[in-house]
């Protein structure tokens, strides 16, 4: 038992040293964001390594909302945003000409603030990224729905009631049903914008212990107003401050020993 | 007195003159339905129904004009049902947002005022003579549909802007197109309020007279229309036309055939509150 404990203790740790040198999983350079004459983001560059969670924190309107949905194209629809620089995902600018964006998108799934699940039964929510994709052989579905419930820790206390609706849920399960909606794609890198903001501190512990599980197989960037959150969940952390990643390294370094003024004093509550 | 009592006493005064203006309403309308129960309620009966309209007030009926409104019901929704949506759907979801949206928008409500004779006159100019339909039920349904138009678009656009952007944005963020959040979100969580717009609008056109006497409907019409290119009647201006006639018997007929466009109206708003009813239910 000691020795298996072991071995997985070794497992974890050369996972983290691989991970600290596989190739950067998404990165920005020079990134300039606009609403209109408003600039949002000035000049931001970040480099994540894949299977690392990236908290982004920061007050209100300092960007780190506009950053997170970069990277799924989210802010194509608003209609007077504009962006300079590059966003690269597997080594590819996913704002070339060339990149479709809804096959992007199956590729980077994401979690919104408020749950946001479809006026559908919870079996239907799961399957709608598959279903838009023409896939609607019965088998499939119903394996990766399986899958996909227990990954994101639901599938315990839904697996009889897959037939009801998804509105019927508490809002952490509905949450937890929304991060199974997007695993249900497969998709490699999943982009959360306060996912546990409107939860009850039950239901948030559960969504954080899910981020923990979830890293082993995707790359997660998570906004969070929880300062806590922050600390608990993630590997890296990126304060932005008045659209400027003020400070970008290492959580514990970032929580015990920020560089910059602006960072500590945000991270010691004396503002924002 | 004190303060609290005057107070209180305002408050009831304006709840019992709330009541009254409710009622004036409910009371005009009551007394004109008693009213024309009264003539006609004697008169309807299954021959009524089935009868061709005659010289003779007591051998004359309905059927023609009951049918008319029949195919100008179907007539019209064909065409604007899909025109209506479509335009409402590009409108609110892919139009882009600026000077051309803005006047689009305020031509589209302006439209909804415009009174319905005029709408008879352009449907006299383009479908009746232009298009040489004639004075058949395709341009009566054609100059309609123009008509409720406007109605649809505001009622397709309201039901669609009430979809939460949220759901929206979940069905873009699993990598579906513009059409599929449209089609599978977006048009089944809006489909009851845009079908309320639609019956509302439809029931409007069956009560419509005067932009169909314009384009020449006729009020003595001795046979039931067979296609979309016949001569047709419908029933408001059976009742018109019975209602300018002297002969007592007449005016009996016009109130019995009150009674039948009444329940025709009445059905189709009934339809409309019971399809907003579910849709509200489903999203709660």
């Amino acid at each position: 038992m000691i020795m298996r404990i072991e071995s997985i203790k070794n497992y974890k740790m050369q996972e983290q040293a691989n991970a600290e040198t596989r190739p950067y999983k998404l990165a920005t350079r020079n990134v300039n964001a606009y609403y209109g004459n408003k600039k949002v983001l000035q000049d931001v560059n970040m480099q994540v390594r894949p299977n690392t969670v990236t908290a982004l924190i920061g007050p209100s309107g300092c960007g780190k909302s506009t950053f997170l949905r970069l990277f799924n194209r989210m802010n194509d629809y608003i209609d007077t945003f504009r962006k300079e620089g590059e966003i690269i995902i597997n080594g590819i600018d996913i704002y070339r000409k060339k990149i479709k964006i809804e096959e992007l998108r199956k590729t980077i799934g994401m979690v919104f603030q408020k749950p946001n699940p479809f006026p559908k039964s919870i079996y239907e929510n799961v399957a709608y990224g598959l279903r838009i994709q023409g896939i609607n052989n019965k088998t499939t579905l119903d394996e990766i729905v399986e899958k996909s419930l227990i990954q994101s820790a639901l599938w315990e206390e839904v697996k009889d009631d897959l037939k009801k609706n998804a509105l019927a849920l508490s809002g952490g399960q509905q949450q937890r049903l929304c991060i199974a909606r997007a695993l249900a794609v497969e998709p490699s890198v999943i982009l959360m914008d306060e996912p546990a903001s409107a939860l009850d501190p039950v239901s948030t512990s559960k969504i954080e212990d899910l981020i923990y599980e979830l890293k082993q197989h995707y790359t997660i960037l998570i906004v969070t107003h929880n300062m806590h959150q922050a600390g608990r969940v993630s590997d890296k952390t990126g304060f932005f401050y008045l659209g400027e990643l003020v400070e970008f390294g290492d959580t514990k370094q970032i929580f015990t020993n920020p560089k910059n003024n602006k960072t500590e004093n945000y991270i010691s509550g004396r503002f924002g | 007195m004190n303060n609290a009592t005057t107070n209180r006493i305002k408050d009831n005064l304006l709840k019992y003159f709330g009541i009254v203006c409710t009622l004036s309403g409910l009371i005009v309308l009551a007394i004109f339905i008693i009213d024309i129960l009264i003539d006609g309620v004697q008169r309807i009966d299954w021959e009524f129904m089935v009868s061709l309209p005659s010289r003779f007030p007591e051998k004359a009926g309905v059927l023609t004009a009951w049918t008319g409104t029949l195919w100008i019901l179907f007539l019209t929704a064909i065409i604007a049902i899909p025109l209506g949506i479509a335009a409402g759907i590009y409108l609110e979801e892919y139009s882009k947002k600026g000077r051309l949206a803005n006047l689009l928008e305020i031509n589209i409500a302006n439209l909804a005022g415009v009174p319905s004779i005029i709408y008879g006159i352009l449907g006299l100019e383009i479908f009746v003579r232009r298009m040489n339909f004639g004075g058949s039920l395709l341009a009566g349904s054609f100059t309609l549909a123009l008509l409720i138009l406007p109605v649809i678009i505001v009622a397709t656009r309201e039901a669609v802007k009430a979809v939460p952007k949220t759901i929206k944005e979940a069905s873009f963020a699993l990598g579906a197109t513009k059409w599929q959040t449209i089609s599978r979100q977006v048009l089944p969580a809006s489909a009851s309020s845009i079908i309320t717009g639609i019956i509302l609008a439809l029931s409007r056109a069956v009560g419509e007279t005067a932009p169909l006497i314009v384009i020449g409907a006729l009020a003595y019409v001795p046979f039931v229309a067979k296609t979309p290119m016949d001569e047709f009647t419908v029933l408001p201006m059976q009742i018109f036309n019975w209602v300018s006639r002297p002969q007592h018997g007449f005016i009996i007929n016009a109130a019995a055939a009150i009674i039948v466009l009444l329940c025709f109206v009445f059905v189709m708003n009934g339809l409309a509150v019971y399809l907003r009813n579910r849709g509200q239910k489903k999203i709660q």
